[in-house]
C-alpha cells in the first residue's frame, strides 16, 4: 500500500487523496493518512514539477561538477558532502564511485555566475583537492519524462 | 457466370460486423470523444520488444522463416506454455506461429470442418468466431452464457448443444466482450463432456495474463485433453503487441500438421521480425506484463463500482480489459444506447449485439484506456442517465 502510493505519486504527483484511493480501492482518509506519515517520516521529501528548466533565467546555466576530496577520518566524505549542500546553489549532490568522489549539479543565471561560484566557493574549501566544472548543453531526458514532445499516434476509434 | 453471382454464395450471406457502422459512426464525431470502444492496450509495446524488432532488422533477419516458425520460438513459446499453462508440447510438431491469433483460429478451423460439421462456441463472443466457422464450410452452434452464470459457460448448456454432428467447441475465456472466466471445476466438467462425446476443444486463452484474483486455468492441462485441445494463445493483449499480428497454435502433431499445410500455402509464415520481437517478450516480458496488468485491474475495480453506482448493473469480470453492463435500466435497446451515448456525451460503448444477437441489453465498456478518461467517462454516463430517466 505505502510503496502504491509512492509510485502512484512519483508518476503524478498532482493527484488528489482521493484519485489515489479510487485508484487504489482504498478509502481516501488511508491513503491521507498514509501520505501525512510518509512525509513525517522523511520517505517523502518534498513536490516539485518536472519543467522545461530554461524558461526559468536563474536556472538557465547548469554545470556538472565533478569534485574530489579528501576524506576525513572521522566523518568519511559525509562532512564535507552535508557542508556543500548548505549552498544553495547546488541542486543535487551524490557520492560517486569511480575517478571522482562528488558529483555536483550546480545552477545559475550565466556562466560567469556559476565560474564564479567553483573557483571563489567552491574550490577555496578544505578538503576539495580538485573540481572538473562540465557545462550542460541541453537536457533530453529528466525524472523519465522527455523534453521535447513525442508525437502522438492515435489508435483506431472502435476496435473489436 | 452471372455478374450477379460473382460474389461466392457463403460469403455473400455474410454480415460485416457490427463493430464496423459502429466505427464510421465515432470517425464522424471529433476529437472529444472519449472511447471506450478499443479492444487493444493503451500501452505502447514495451520498449526492450520494440528494440528487439529493430535490432532483428539491423542485423539483416529479413528473410522467410521455417512454415512453422523459428525453432527458437517455437522454443521459447513451448517453455512459456508449460510453465505457465502446465502442458508440454514438442516445439519441433506440436506448436505453430501464426499471424495472430486470428490466422491460427482460421487455419485450426479449415483443418478440421466437413462441410456440414458444426462448431460450437458461446456468445456473446469476439466478433470473428461464427463468420470465420461459416467460411470453413462449417455450422456454427451458439450457446447463450447468461449475466445470472457471470457470462461462464455452463457446462450443462453445453453439453445440449451437442449433436451427432459436432465436430468441435470453441472457448475463449477470459472472454472478449465479457470478461467472464471459468471456474476450475468449469473447465474440469467442460473436459469431461468433450471426451465423452469425442470433441475436439479449441480455446483461444488470447487474454489469459490478464486474470485477476484468481489463477487461469487451461483446459489442455486437463487429464486426457492434450490430445483433443488447440491451445490457441498470442502477445497482442498481455505484450501490448496488437500490431505486430504474433501468435501461436499448440496441440497433437496430426492438427498441427494440418494446420501447418494451409499456413504454408496461404501465410507461408509469419513475419521474422515480429518472431524475434515475441522472443524478446517470452524472455523478458514478465516485468512490464505485470505492471499493465495492475494498472488494468484498478481500472476494472473503479468502473465496475462506478457503473453500479450509475444503476447499470455490471457482473465483476475475471478477466481481460472489459466490462459488461446490463442497460436495461435505461429502457434503451444496445444500440439506441451506444449511439445516443455518443451523439449527447460523446462516450464510445460498443452496442452488446455486435458480439451476438444475446448481447442485446448490454454494452460492452474497454478498460484499456487511461484512468482519467475512464473516470471522466463514468461522469458523462452518470449524466447521460439522469437525463433519459
Amino acid at each position: 500500500m505505502k510503496k502504491d502510493i509512492i509510485r502512484i505519486l512519483r508518476e503524478n504527483a498532482r493527484l488528489s487523496d482521493k484519485a489515489i484511493a479510487a485508484r487504489l480501492g482504498k478509502k481516501e482518509k488511508l491513503v491521507s493518512d498514509t501520505i501525512k506519515s510518509l512525509e513525517k517520516d522523511g520517505t517523502i521529501k518534498g513536490y516539485q514539477a518536472i519543467i522545461d528548466e530554461s524558461v526559468l533565467p536563474e536556472l538557465a546555466v547548469k554545470a556538472i561538477i565533478q569534485v574530489k576530496v579528501r576524506p576525513e577520518r572521522e566523518g568519511g566524505f559525509d562532512k564535507i558532502a552535508k557542508r556543500l549542500c548548505k549552498f544553495p546553489e547546488v541542486s543535487s549532490l551524490s557520492l560517486m564511485s569511480g575517478g571522482y568522489d562528488l558529483g555536483l549539479e550546480v545552477d545559475g543565471k550565466t556562466l560567469q555566475e556559476v565560474a564564479t561560484f567553483v573557483s571563489s566557493k567552491l574550490a577555496p574549501i578544505d578538503g576539495i583537492i580538485s573540481t572538473e566544472t562540465h557545462f550542460l548543453l541541453k537536457k533530453y531526458k529528466v525524472s523519465g519524462k522527455t523534453m521535447e514532445n513525442d508525437e502522438t499516434f492515435e489508435r483506431l476509434k472502435v476496435s473489436p | 457466370m452471372n455478374m450477379k453471382n460473382r460474389i461466392a454464395q457463403h460469403i455473400a450471406v455474410l454480415p460485416k460486423s457490427g463493430i464496423r457502422d459502429f466505427f464510421e459512426l465515432v470517425n464522424t464525431m471529433g476529437n472529444d470523444v472519449i472511447s471506450l470502444g478499443i479492444g487493444e492496450p493503451d500501452f505502447v509495446t514495451p520498449w526492450h520488444i520494440r528494440e528487439s524488432a529493430i535490432f532483428a532488422m539491423e542485423k539483416g533477419h529479413t528473410s522467410y522463416t521455417s512454415n512453422l516458425g523459428l525453432l527458437s520460438m517455437r522454443k521459447e513459446v513451448c517453455k512459456y506454455v508449460e510453465k505457465n499453462y502446465k502442458v508440454r508440447y514438442n516445439p519441433v510438431n506440436e506448436c505453430i506461429i501464426t499471424v495472430g491469433v486470428s490466422e491460427a483460429l482460421d487455419l485450426i478451423f479449415r483443418a478440421i470442418t466437413t462441410p456440414g460439421d458444426e462448431i460450437i462456441y458461446h456468445e456473446p463472443c469476439y466478433v470473428s468466431y461464427s463468420p470465420e466457422i461459416k467460411m470453413a464450410h462449417g455450422v456454427p452452434v451458439a450457446v447463450v452464457t447468461k449475466e445470472k452464470n457471470k457470462f461462464a459457460l455452463d457446462p450443462k448448456d453445453f453439453e445440449k448443444a451437442v449433436t451427432p454432428k459436432t465436430k468441435a467447441i470453441l472457448l475463449n475465456f477470459p472472454c472478449n466482450p465479457t470478461g467472464a472466466s471459468l471456474t476450475p471445476e468449469d473447465v474440469r466438467e467442460i473436459a469431461r463432456i468433450a471426451i465423452k462425446h469425442d470433441l475436439i476443444v479449441i480455446t483461444d486463452e488470447i487474454y489469459s495474463e490478464l486474470t485477476y484474483d484468481a489463477k487461469h486455468v487451461s483446459i489442455a492441462s486437463m487429464p486426457g485433453m492434450k490430445q483433443r485441445t488447440i491451445f490457441l494463445h498470442g502477445f497482442s493483449k498481455a505484450y501490448a503487441m496488437t500490431g505486430f499480428r504474433m501468435g501461436y497454435a499448440c496441440g497433437p502433431a496430426d492438427l498441427i500438421d494440418a494446420m501447418m499445410k494451409i499456413h504454408q500455402y496461404s501465410m507461408l509464415c509469419a513475419s521474422i521480425l515480429a518472431q524475434e520481437a515475441a522472443i524478446e517478450a517470452l524472455r523478458n516480458g514478465r516485468p512490464e506484463m505485470e505492471r499493465m496488468k495492475t494498472e488494468y485491474c484498478r481500472r476494472r475495480n473503479m468502473i465496475v463500482k462506478r457503473l453500479n453506482q450509475i444503476g447499470l448493473k455490471c457482473v465483476m469480470p475475471k478477466g481481460a480489459f472489459y466490462v459488461f453492463p446490463n442497460i436495461s435500466s435505461s429502457g434503451l435497446s444496445s444500440k439506441e444506447f451506444a449511439t445516443r451515448l455518443l451523439q449527447e456525451e460523446k462516450v464510445a460503448v460498443v452496442p452488446g449485439t455486435a458480439f451476438g444477437e444475446c448481447g442485446e441489453g448490454y454494452v460492452r465498456c474497454a478498460y484499456a484506456t487511461s484512468f482519467e478518461d475512464i473516470e471522466e467517462a463514468m461522469r458523462r454516463i452518470e449524466k447521460f442517465m439522469k437525463k433519459i430517466k
